[in-house]
């Protein structure tokens, strides 16, 4: 069977992002410590190549490639380049810290480059195969900088249990897996959709492997009641690490559950979506009452994700078109949110502190008032208070499950958001009202740091403003 | 039909014995051999299934590598088992309860209702001249390039990862250059001769010495 080397053109992003992570490999092999930056340079230039064939590659119908492994359509073009500017940001806010610290070695961008592109591989997969082995690669990477400081006790605690519990996530969703492959005969979505339609085979087995599958799901998300990792890993590990675990991956996780629950089997969407229920209401209450009471505001933003999560599933249970498109929306808006509070957490840290306790933030804006409005416009975001982003995405995500007449949800929902607006809003008193604490320096950033920093905060009101753009482009995903 | 069941049986039975085996043994060493066992039982399996490349590599890789080194690694770490075991029981009723309502309902599932030989009657033996090595190698490269291409990708980060998790640098440490090692030229840098003027010392006795020596030890 001849080989059409046409097959490799969607594919050039993911070639582009392998490339780039294979040359820095071998790059900073014959660098000096002073030249380590290069590796930086090399990684920014490859993900702007990997943006711009994202785009020149993009559009036109949904086709199939590699016997049905890779699927290109509008779902996988739009969460490739979304995954690609966060992962942008994080490389850009993460140096300083990392020279600080002695870490700004090339293995953190070589790991980094490959969990953007085993995200790549996730959101273009069009078979369980494919999807598994991106989530792996994402996985393994992602151990690895969770435990990237080495001689931190904390990060390598962090670090074990990551990679246990994830683990744990991985094997139970193989086992969904083989179970839906057991029915259905196929690991393929096209075809599991068709056999799952014919109904012929048992329904029992399909939904005892959906369990797993969201199962799974709930561990990547990190949802209650599989989300005991996410605090515990999101404190103990170097920050620049939680930035790229934090953003990115969630849009990955995103994609993980539409391909399987929608692509493979939407027609069991009443199985699943009781399932998701539970999950989401347990994930908005848990998070937002236990992060009131946390003190480490790492701590605090990983809360915080898992209540986000469950406003992200709220849009996929709804099984509408329009709620895919908000869940979509809304996971988008909050990878942006969530990388640029751990980037202004990295702009805070110095030699020898990081910010880690909620104090650390006092008097921000005396320090640097522009540094304080951008985390104040993300606090706004998180909390949802319009006319940030944030605002938009919890209406669309509680709109998408008012129709389909689940109105107890959406008051539950209201009613946590409202109680999680309280620790969003204690950080921005903090920045405003309080003095800085008296041996707290001036902060010292790099031009390109303030940058993408003040792109970030004002995409974020910006897309409050003029959601139209954004939206149209998640409906079109879905359409 | 009936041998075969019967292979069927006791394999899959050394199989599961050998995994309770591997879990509950207080010796690491004794769970890894266990789990060696563990591994050649099912690669019995995989050739009853008539997947031999599948069922060789197994042994070949997974008892001949893997386990090996994970014998070594196991024999050199002192693992402290108490430590480890500490709080097991606490944690043991729920773990049985859950473990219990698991069985269950897998059992329940991946029975003969859902999975009997009614639903999926079993195939037809393959010829004597088919190549599972030939079909394996023909799909892994044509229809599965994809996914080949990722697992290779995979095996990369693995290599990076523990690298940069384990390699440090020491500076103290004494070691040999072997590049400087064989660069040796077999003249002056291996023997070097000095000159020296005679040094006049009064030979001692040589009876003397050895009796000296055998008083003093």
């Amino acid at each position: 069977m001849p080989f059409d080397a046409a097959q490799l053109l969607p594919i050039l992003p993911e070639i582009t992002i392998l490339v780039t992570a294979s040359l820095v490999l071998l790059v900073d092999l014959y660098l000096d410590d002073q030249q380590k930056d290069l590796n930086h340079s090399l990684t920014l230039v490859g993900i702007l190549i990997a943006i711009a064939l994202t785009g020149a590659v993009g559009g036109g119908e949904a086709r199939v490639f590699f016997d049905g492994n890779l699927v290109r359509d509008a779902l996988s073009d739009l969460l490739k380049g979304s995954i690609l500017v966060v992962s942008l940001l994080a490389f850009v806010y993460a140096r300083p810290w990392l020279r600080d610290r002695g870490m700004l070695v090339g293995e953190f961008y070589v790991l980094g480059l490959f969990a953007v592109l085993g995200m790549l591989i996730m959101v273009s997969a069009n078979s369980f195969l494919t999807l598994y082995l991106g989530l792996e690669l994402q996985a393994l990477t992602l151990y690895a900088l969770v435990a990237f400081d080495r001689d931190s006790r904390k990060g390598a605690e962090a670090g074990m249990k990551y990679f246990v519990l994830g683990a744990l996530g991985s094997g139970m969703l193989l086992y969904g897996i083989s179970m839906i492959y057991g029915a259905t005969g196929s690991i393929e979505f096209g075809p599991v959709a068709a056999a799952v339609a014919e109904q012929e085979i048992s329904n029992k087995v399909l939904v005892f492997g959906i369990v797993f599958l969201v199962i799974g799901i709930g561990f990547k998300f990190g949802a209650v009641p599989f989300h005991m990792w996410v605090p515990d890993i999101y404190e103990g590990a170097p920050t620049p690490a939680v930035l790229i675990l934090g953003s990115a991956p969630k849009i990955a996780a995103f994609a993980l559950a539409i391909r399987m629950l929608v692509d493979g089997l939407e027609s069991l969407h009443t199985d699943w979506q009781g399932m998701l229920v539970i999950l989401a209401v347990l994930s908005m209450g848990l998070g937002n009452l236990v992060a009131i009471a946390q003190s480490n505001i790492k701590r605090m933003l990983a809360y915080s994700t898992i209540s986000h999560v469950g406003f992200i599933f709220l849009g996929l249970l709804s099984g509408s078109q329009q709620g895919y498109a908000s869940a979509m929306f809304y996971t988008i808006v909050y990878a942006v949110m969530s990388a640029g509070a751990f980037g202004i957490l990295l702009i805070l840290g110095r030699k020898g502190f990081d910010a880690e306790r909620l104090e650390d933030l006092k008097g921000l804006n005396d320090r640097d008032s522009w540094y304080a409005a951008m985390m104040a416009l993300i606090m706004f975001s998180m909390a949802g208070v319009p006319p940030t982003v944030g605002f938009m995405a919890k209406l669309l995500v509680l709109e998408s499950v008012i129709r389909i007449d689940m109105v107890w949800l959406a008051l539950v929902a209201v009613f946590f958001s409202i109680i999680g607006a309280f620790y969003y809003l204690r950080v921005v008193k903090f920045i405003y009202f309080d003095k800085p604490a008296e041996d707290a320096p001036a902060l010292l950033t790099t031009g390109g740091v303030r940058f993408a920093m003040s792109v970030n905060g004002l995409a974020l009101l910006v897309l409050g403003l003029f959601p139209a753009a954004l939206l149209s482009l998640c409906q079109a995903a879905f359409a | 039909m009936g041998f075969e069941k019967f292979l069927f049986y006791v394999l899959s039975l050394i199989t599961v014995w050998s995994s309770v085996m591997v879990i509950t043994r207080k010796n690491p060493v004794h769970s890894v051999l266990f789990l060696v066992l563990a591994f050649v039982a099912s690669a019995a399996l995989w050739v009853l299934l008539e997947a031999e490349f599948l069922g060789i590599v197994l042994i070949l890789v997974y008892v001949g590598a893997v386990m090996v080194l994970f014998l070594f690694v196991v024999m050199m770490l002192d693992v402290d088992i108490a430590t480890l075991r500490a709080g097991f029981i606490g944690y043991l009723p729920l773990g049985l309860l859950i473990a219990a309502v698991m069985a269950v309902e897998i059992f329940l599932i991946v029975g003969p209702a859902n999975f009997g030989l009614a639903a999926f009657p079993s195939p037809e033996p393959a010829g004597v001249d088919a190549s599972n090595t030939r079909d394996l190698g023909l799909l892994l490269y044509t229809v599965y390039v994809y996914p080949v291409e990722i697992a290779a990708v995979i095996l990369l980060v693995a290599i990076v990862a523990a690298i940069r998790l384990t390699l440090r640098r020491r500076p103290d440490n004494k070691y040999v250059d072997p590049a400087r090692q064989v660069r040796v030229r077999k003249g002056p840098d291996r023997v070097r001769l000095v000159s020296m003027a005679t040094e006049d010392l009064a030979p001692a006795p040589a009876g003397a010495t050895i009796a000296d020596k055998g008083e003093s030890q």
